[in-house]
């Protein structure tokens, strides 16, 4: 079974040679076809080896270089769940957004159909490497795929614009990242992520190992789009084609919080256990400033794809907190919560192509009113939105019921509220957009909301029903996260295996097998009180503030007055530091990593 | 002595950082992304450095005799490799930007904000 | 933001920044001191079991095959990419005039080309034997298509590198290096397994199937190139072909 192992990445990479190779050569169609098959194949493996992962994580060593004396030589696929299950995510949103693209790009250049193959399987390999320099290089193919692909509408400088701040931004962090690898691999001599968490157990934390933890960190959460580091996320996914938008937002950003877990629990749990807290207290800071400001630069959004680029970052910062909680149930949250919100995020991205299709714009604005020709899709987008704010068993709210239990048995109840509201706000934002345009609610001029440059439609004849199929069948299966018999308690148990690091080097190393755990129950788990309240606050929250947004100008001027002067200069300054010029993009960066790397070297040394 | 080779890599870095930040043409901001990444092409290498060794080429040579690290060598080969595909896109990415927009000044073009 | 305030929020963080980095570089073995297994168990087992010379390509090949598998399809993608960038530059390339002034460029390019193509291919070949390898030998094999344009002008070039027959050579390296890898998996070996490894060592043909990697990696690195070039070189042509 491990000769399966490969093959989510090797399929879509040899899919893409072929369709490129045989670009003059073949019918368009052939060539369209050979995309979705090489999807459908990487797909269909990777669940085949999720199933496979439950029982016993699957272990395969390139070219047969199994390790020689505890030595590892090779490069290991390593298929624990939680890796199969991000690599399996990635490939089926891949599948989607190429049959989504197949009716809504249909005459795009073929060089289209290769990037989304090579994105798609790069996504697969870094969730499934063992190695951290295998991880960077997947990493790379990843980014540059997406660069070419954000900049794919190459007549107007916004999207070129927003490609190259995502180039930049992203290729800044992969130098960091490269720097923390050599930093390990000096202090280590290895490249193995069991070896070189083997050989840092036990030591106490100095520079190298501090440094080192904070450019990995900061270089993965520039992916991640987590505050400071966010700042291109919302440029790229402005530009980008709304299939390529549902694959950033669904998995690709998910890539960069996977890489922060999978580093921290196999290399630098080792030497900095007795000080997690430390390490907890920052991310956890950095995550609710996030999850905080994403919500808020949603809700100035009047560009469909910005605002929920926004919504995006602001859940990353939920997640992050519950990654950054360190424990097993929260672990398990942000998983769950990852991907409910994969799913209906692609799903909300998708009704935007939807609607760039018939209405040829993507301003809430300038849409108002005319989705009531759409009623299905609109249909669609509430249901997603809704989802986004956690109402009680549905989408999301998994997740957050599992954070929520995660928080309480660590003691730290007073992260659960700050997120309720900003998944309430960033909701909210959605809501509002929905309303205005599928219902005609609220007035065509908002002044708040910024303006963004237009958009145009790719084609003007995409087939409806093609493209509403696949938004649908992604929102059902969001939706469906929360009430799904027995997916709460194995998202969990994969957490579990994920923070068991000798368990990871034993398997990796020594070739032990620990023996299956036992199946949880295909039943659905009850949820706390806490946890049904947080949600219909949640949902509260979003509604009312949707509301409050559209009709705002109804409020008594005695309200409003001292809300706007209030309100009024940090939002003017948000909006300056979200200027959309690289340089000030990569000064936060700095900023952001040398505060990180400061406080930890404050908080881990000696 | 022998931090310099840690010493000019850390240097290396910070000055092509530097020169990302206040770049005023996305020509010279893609040259500094090259800089940047030649600061771990030296990180590497020197890591990899063995007193008294020679290459890793055994022609000829006796088996067993010292060598440096081969493989800081082939991480830095996919290094050079991985940088220079992003520079070109970068770099085409300049030229659509100058063929749409009529400059390459990074500052000039605010399409998107807020 | 104005650059000021930008650059006074950035120079304070740069300057932690270098700190940061000092303080963590002081915690690297010194320099000349390399202690790390990986190193050491590599050039230990390389030439005996592997039969190859040059131990660095014996990494990059073959102990760490799937990492420069995932770095052909990198450059692959990268030039997808900058295909798909600098797409609808139509213009009518036939009338530039930008032929080469002098002779002594004309005859002189004319003859490197071929000597640097066969260096190139030299390199190629004895990889695992001396320095070199598919990278190396397939960049100098570009450089001599390049020459091609430097000695004799766009007209010669444009039949040269033109997409159809490159994009094919590109799709087949990149996908040659894949489908290698599995052959293997279907003959019960794990992904990329060198087969019928051995051979004598210091020959040609030392290496095993990583040599058919490598000249996959050459092919594939050479066409990529040469596409590039192309793209680039289009550019500048068709602005100074309507020019002219």
């Amino acid at each position: 079974m491990t000769w399966a192992l490969p093959l989510p990445v090797v399929i879509p990479l040899i899919a893409a040679a072929l369709c490129t190779a045989g670009d003059h050569v073949l019918p368009r169609r052939l060539g369209d076809a050979i995309g979705v098959v090489g999807a459908a194949g990487a797909f269909a493996f990777s669940l085949v080896i999720l199933v496979a992962s439950e029982e016993h994580t699957r272990l395969t060593w390139f070219g047969g270089w199994t390790p020689r004396g505890h030595a590892a030589i090779g490069i290991a696929f390593v298929a624990d769940p939680l890796g199969a299950g991000v690599a399996a995510l990635a490939t089926g949103l891949a599948l989607a957004s190429m049959l989504y693209s197949w009716s809504f790009l249909r005459h795009a250049a073929r060089p289209y159909d290769s990037l989304m193959l090579l994105f798609g399987g790069a996504m697969a390999g870094f969730a499934l490497a063992g190695d951290i320099f295998n991880m960077f290089v997947w990493f790379e193919l990843m980014g540059v795929a997406a660069y070419a692909l954000a900049g794919f509408e190459i007549k107007h400088v916004g999207p070129i614009q927003g490609a190259i701040n995502f180039a930049v931004s992203n290729t800044v962090g992969a130098y960091m990242i490269l720097t923390g690898i050599a930093l390990l691999y000096a202090r280590t001599g290895a490249l193995n992520l069991a070896q070189i968490g083997h050989s840092l157990a036990g030591h106490k934390p100095d520079g190298l190992v501090i440094v080192a933890l904070t450019l990995l960190v900061c270089g993965f959460l520039i992916k991640a789009a987590i505050a400071p580091f966010h700042l291109w996320l919302a440029d790229a996914h402005a530009v980008a084609p709304a299939p390529v938008c549902a694959l950033f937002s669904g998995v690709m950003v998910v890539i960069g919080l996977l890489g922060v877990t999978r580093c921290y629990w196999t290399v630098f749990d080792a030497s900095l256990a007795p000080q997690a807290h430390d390490v907890r207290a920052v991310l956890v800071a950095l995550g609710i400033f996030t999850a905080v400001l994403g919500a808020v630069m949603a809700f100035l959004q009047r560009h469909l794809k910005r605002l929920l680029a926004y919504s995006t970052i602001s859940h990353m910062g939920i997640a992050l907190v519950a990654i950054a909680l360190l424990d097993e149930k929260s672990l398990g949250g942000a998983a769950s919560l990852l991907l409910a919100h994969g799913l209906l995020k692609a799903s909300l991205f998708l009704c935007c192509g939807i609607l760039l299709v018939r209405f040829d714009a993507i301003d809430e604005l300038r849409l108002h009113g005319k989705g009531r020709a759409l009623p299905l899709v609109g249909l669609m987008f509430g249901l997603g939105a809704i989802a986004l704010a956690g109402v009680p068993y549905v989408g999301t709210y998994l997740g957050h019921a599992q954070i929520d239990e995660g928080a309480t048995l660590d003691g730290i109840d007073w992260v659960q509220p700050l997120l309720m509201i900003a998944a309430g706000v960033s909701s909210a934002a959605i809501l509002r957009a929905g309303a205005r345009i599928f219902l005609g609610w609220g007035p065509a001029r908002d002044p708040l909301l910024s303006p963004e440059p237009p958009e145009s439609a790719p084609e003007r004849s995409a087939s409806m029903p093609a493209l509403l199929a696949v938004t649908g069948t992604l929102l059902v299966l969001g939706l469906v996260v929360s009430v799904a018999p027995g997916l709460g308690q194995r998202i969990e148990q994969a957490a579990g295996r994920a923070r068991d690091r000798i368990a990871y080097v034993d398997r990796v190393l020594r070739d032990h097998e620990r023996p299956a755990p036992p199946r949880p129950p295909v039943a659905v788990e009850p949820t706390t009180t806490d946890s049904v309240l947080y949600g219909i606050g949640g949902t509260l929250i979003a509604v009312g503030l949707a509301l409050a947004g559209l009709y705002r100008r109804r409020l008594p001027e005695l309200v409003r007055a001292p809300l706007r002067s209030a309100l009024g200069p940090p939002l003017q300054v948000l909006r300056l530091a979200h200027s959309g010029v690289v340089g000030d993009y990569v000064a936060w960066i700095t900023v952001g990593t040398a505060v990180v790397g400061g406080l930890w070297a404050l908080l881990l040394r000696g | 002595m022998s931090f310099l080779p840690y010493a000019v890599a850390a240097w290396v870095c910070l000055v092509g950082l530097y020169g990302i930040v206040t770049s005023r043409n996305l020509i010279h901001l893609a040259l500094c992304l090259t800089v940047m990444q030649s600061s771990t092409y030296l990180l590497l290498l020197a890591i990899g450095y063995v007193k008294g060794g020679g290459p890793p080429i055994f022609k000829g040579v006796k088996l067993g005799t010292t060598s440096v690290d081969p493989v800081v060598q082939a991480l830095t080969l996919t290094d050079i490799v991985v940088s220079v595909t992003v520079i070109a896109l970068i770099l085409a990415l300049a030229l659509d930007v100058h063929k749409q927009a009529g400059t390459v000044d990074p500052d000039e073009v605010r399409e998107m904000s807020g | 933001m104005t650059r000021r305030v930008r650059i006074g929020i950035f120079l304070p963080a740069l300057a932690g920044l270098a700190a940061l980095l000092v303080w963590a570089y002081t915690g690297i073995p010194a320099f000349g001191d390399y202690q790390g297994p990986y190193g050491f168990v590599v050039t230990k087992l390389a030439t005996p079991l592997r039969h190859m010379d040059n131990a660095v390509n014996s990494v990059t090949y073959d102990i760490r095959g799937i990492d420069t598998m995932g770095e052909e399809f990198i450059l692959f993608g990268a030039v997808i990419g900058v295909v798909l960038l600098l797409r609808g530059e139509e213009g009518r390339t036939e009338d530039v005039h930008d032929d080469t002034g002098s002779d002594l460029v004309r005859v002189f390019g004319t003859l490197a080309i071929g000597a640097v193509v066969l260096v190139g291919l030299w390199v190629v070949a004895f990889g695992f034997v001396t320095p070199g390898g598919g990278f190396q030998g397939g960049v100098a094999v570009a450089s001599g298509a390049l020459l091609l344009y430097l000695a004799a002008g766009y007209r010669e070039w444009a039949a040269f590198g033109n997409e159809s027959i490159l994009d094919p050579i590109k799709g087949i390296g990149g996908g040659g290096y894949a489908v290698i890898g599995l052959a293997a998996l279907v003959g019960g070996m794990p992904f990329l397994t060198n087969f019928f490894h051995g051979g004598v060592t210091g020959s040609v043909f030392s290496g095993g199937s990583a040599a058919f990697v490598n000249w996959s990696a050459g092919i594939e690195v050479a066409a990529a190139l040469v596409i590039l070039f192309s793209e680039f070189l289009e550019e500048y042509i068709v602005p100074l072909a309507k020019g002219s």
